[in-house]
């Protein structure tokens, strides 16, 4: 097992590192200080850029092997992209993302290519992410094929393996897409995910896209198949009740940053950013008499654009609390205060 | 409180190369003034269609209203010319939809789209319109408002575009909302937003409201009423306090299983429903939910059950009629939250 010790050489992972102390002994993946922005050009001929958008600014946290990290926050607050920049899907503007000691930012071609493997993506719609003219068979066996690991009839064997796996039917090999349910299709997602053994899984809204009778099925899916195989999830949702379900840690983004990072049980009950309580009184409770008696925060404005983010503390546009410490002093950096719990606001010591 | 929308017996299908296909088979339902009624449904249910089947907004071809009535303040709306129909759509019966930008014109002004219909059917002067727009726009709380009635749609945020047409739907003071999703897109703290926005301007107009979502859980702090739908019927209709602490009909019990709730203790598992929505193809004989149903009797697969009285102010669709309220309690497994916690990091 890998410990953040190992990597001499990098001097950002000293204590002051915001989730190093917590989660060194069984870490798999280590995101640090993570950036992405894409620039925005004008001009047809002569481009130059004009500006960019700070889709991450700056995020740091570790994934520790066999557990589900969710990552939750509004539309457009850079989940995907955190996601997408992990696996290298994105080239990251600043940052560092070790899986198993290995920093993934530093690496090219074949070398990372073979680390690629070991990371899979399940995107949120189960309609554009499959190819409508491949059968399943040739979208599950696909990874095999591009890291030709299995041809012909093993192909075809392992594919019908992992069909039987996700709940379907081997038979369904030689179908098209059109063919599925939503559901189902997801299950294909999740099974061409699974071809080749990976340890790690970005879960990118697998649900979300899907009728609610049939979001459970494919969540218990989900669980079953981490304590099956041993697999390592960063579930990235908005719906706070299924993150609560299926995770064991839980980051909350707000407009490229994390803002707060717990174990599960403690940020629902004890949520600590106004960001995070804001959003958890938001959520909709299936009893009327409940609601009746919920005191809501509503937040006022709207999420400002990650072009222009607000100095200082980038919430205080929409905080309840915000003070002016928070409107023109130093942002607040995300930091432990207690228990790996991680906070980033002026107002928690 | 009285009558003001009667709808009975619905259908509409539509032509397309598959086959016909049955989007609304035969719901009968009524709204009241000044309530809120909230229909439930997963998609393909047929939400959308009933409500646009009221609007008169179906597209045909490939679409056909093939039976029913719908009585508004009397009047059968079926029944009207196009011209009569246009002087209540936006005027008297208002429409919000999921995604504004199908619904803003994204060349035109914010402005243009919000003073037509009120120089259309208030017969305002341009002058007047764009005060009242104005107006408007504050109300919904957009900032600046006599700066940004000139933006164009992509100029505003989802939220923002969202509030934009529900400041258009509420510009005529209508008797009905109809509000088709209007917060599926938006993240919850803005859904907050709009929902304590919609509330307001009720108690302020007095309307009623019809609100179409995908998510139980949300109807419980809005609605007076509940329909649940499944294959274009009424599965269960009831008062918001029956419906969730009496569930009735094997269809809503599910769905009440299947969502984690966040004030409840972690259960270990999900509780899913099983198979997969009807075909509205080869529409099932016999109950649409018996396939997928864990009360399924023999009868369930050959004679489709009426929605029936079960109490004041709740009707079921179905031969078995379980109690739910048992049967939530006695299948939820639950689990200490402290002790799941260090299950799978240690595992
Ligand atoms: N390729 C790109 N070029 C420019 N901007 C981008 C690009 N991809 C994403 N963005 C912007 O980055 C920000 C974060 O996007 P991202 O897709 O990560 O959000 P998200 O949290 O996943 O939202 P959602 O819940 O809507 O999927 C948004 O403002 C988005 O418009
Ligand atoms: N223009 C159309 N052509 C063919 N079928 C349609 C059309 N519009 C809707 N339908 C079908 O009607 C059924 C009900 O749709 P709808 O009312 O939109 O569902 P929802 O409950 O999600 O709002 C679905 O099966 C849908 O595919
Ligand atoms: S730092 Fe200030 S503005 Fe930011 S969340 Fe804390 S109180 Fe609110
Ligand atoms: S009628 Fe039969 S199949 Fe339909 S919901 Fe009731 S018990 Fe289930
Ligand atoms: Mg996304
Ligand atoms: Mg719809």
């Amino acid at each position: 097992m890998v410990n953040s010790t190992s990597f001499p050489g990098n001097p950002s992972l000293n204590t002051d590192n915001p989730t190093s102390p917590h989660s060194s002994q069984a870490t798999l993946l280590r995101v640090e200080n993570l950036k992405m922005h894409f620039p925005i050009l004008r001009g047809l001929v002569f481009q130059r850029q004009v500006g960019s958008v700070k889709a991450v600014d700056g995020v740091s946290f570790a994934v520790r092997r066999g557990e589900t990290l969710g990552l939750v926050g509004e539309s457009g607050c850079g989940k995907s992209t955190t996601g997408r920049a992990i696996l290298q899907l994105y080239r990251p503007t600043a940052g560092h993302v070790y899986f198993e000691g290995t920093d993934l930012t530093q690496l090219q071609g074949e070398e990372l290519r073979r680390m690629r493997r070991r990371m899979q993506m399940v995107f949120q719609d189960p309609y554009a992410s499959l190819n409508p003219r491949q059968t399943v068979g040739a979208i599950v066996g696909e990874p095999m094929t591009v890291f030709n690991v299995a041809k012909g009839k093993a192909q075809q064997e392992r594919v019908k393996e992992l069909l039987d796996v996700v709940g379907l039917s081997p038979s369904f090999i030689n179908r098209y897409p059109h063919e599925f349910s939503g559901g189902q299709r997801q299950r294909i997602v999740i099974a061409r995910a699974l071809a080749l053994n990976p340890d790690f899984i970005v879960c990118d809204e697998p649900i979300s896209a899907l009728d609610v009778s049939i979001q459970a099925q494919v969540v218990n899916l989900l669980e079953a198949l981490q304590e099956q195989f041993g697999l390592t999830y960063l579930f990235i949702a908005h719906d706070l009740s299924v993150v609560r379900h299926i995770s064991d840690r839980v980051a909350v983004m707000y407009l490229g940053k994390v803002v707060e990072l717990a174990d599960r049980d403690e940020i629902y009950q004890n949520p600590l950013h106004p960001y995070t309580q804001a959003l958890l009184s938001a959520v909709p409770i299936p009893d009327p008499e409940v609601e009746a008696r919920r005191q809501r925060i509503v937040l006022k404005g709207d999420v400002p654009s990650p072009v222009n983010p607000p100095q200082g503390c980038n919430f205080h546009t929409r905080c309840p609390l915000a003070t002016d410490v928070c409107r023109h002093g130093l942002p607040p950096m995300l930091r432990d205060v207690g228990d790996g719990h991680f906070v980033a606001c002026h107002l928690v010591s | 409180m009285a009558r003001l929308l009667e709808v009975r017996r619905l259908e509409t299908r539509f032509h397309t190369q598959d086959g016909v296909v049955h989007a609304v088979n035969g719901p009968s339902f009524y709204v009241d003034e000044g309530e809120t009624l909230g229909i439930v449904g997963e998609s393909g249910s047929g939400k959308s269609i009933s409500m646009l089947s009221v609007m008169r907004l179906i597209p045909t071809p490939p679409g056909k209203i093939t039976g029913g009535e719908v009585l508004f303040d009397g009047k059968n709306l079926l029944k009207l010319k196009e011209s009569e129909m246009r002087r209540i759509r936006g005027n008297q019966i208002a429409m919000i939809f999921q995604d504004p930008m199908t619904s803003l014109n994204p060349v035109l002004r914010v402005s243009r789209q919000i003073t037509e219909s009120l120089q259309l059917h208030l017969g305002m002067s341009a002058k007047q319109a764009r005060q009242r727009a104005i107006e408007l726009l504050q109300m919904v709380g957009i900032p600046a408002a006599a700066e940004r009635v000139d933006n164009y749609p992509h100029q505003f945020s989802g939220g923002m575009r969202q509030r934009v047409m529900i400041a258009m739907g509420l510009s005529c003071r209508p008797k009905l909302l109809i509000a088709d999703e209007p917060t599926t897109a938006l993240d919850v703290t803005i859904q907050a937003q709009i929902v304590e926005l919609i509330k307001a301007l009720q108690d302020e107009i007095g309307m009623a409201i019809i609100w179409i979502t995908h998510d139980l859980a949300f109807l419980a702090g809005i609605a007076d009423r509940i329909l649940v739908m499944y294959g274009g019927q009424i599965m269960e209709q009831a008062s918001v306090h029956q419906l969730y602490k009496n569930p009735r009909h094997p269809y809503t019990i599910g769905l009440l299983q299947s969502i984690p709730r966040l004030d409840e203790r972690r259960h270990e598992k999900l509780q899913p429903i099983e198979g997969m929505p009807p075909d509205l193809v080869n529409y099932p004989q016999g109950c649409p939910f018996a396939a997928r149903c864990r009360f399924v009797i023999d009868r369930c697969w050959s004679e489709d059950p009426q929605l029936e009285s079960v109490g004041p102010n709740h009707a079921v669709a179905c031969w078995v009629k379980p109690q739910g309220k048992e049967h939530l309690l006695s299948t939820a497994v639950t689990n200490d939250p402290s002790e799941s916690l260090g299950r799978k990091a240690n595992g």
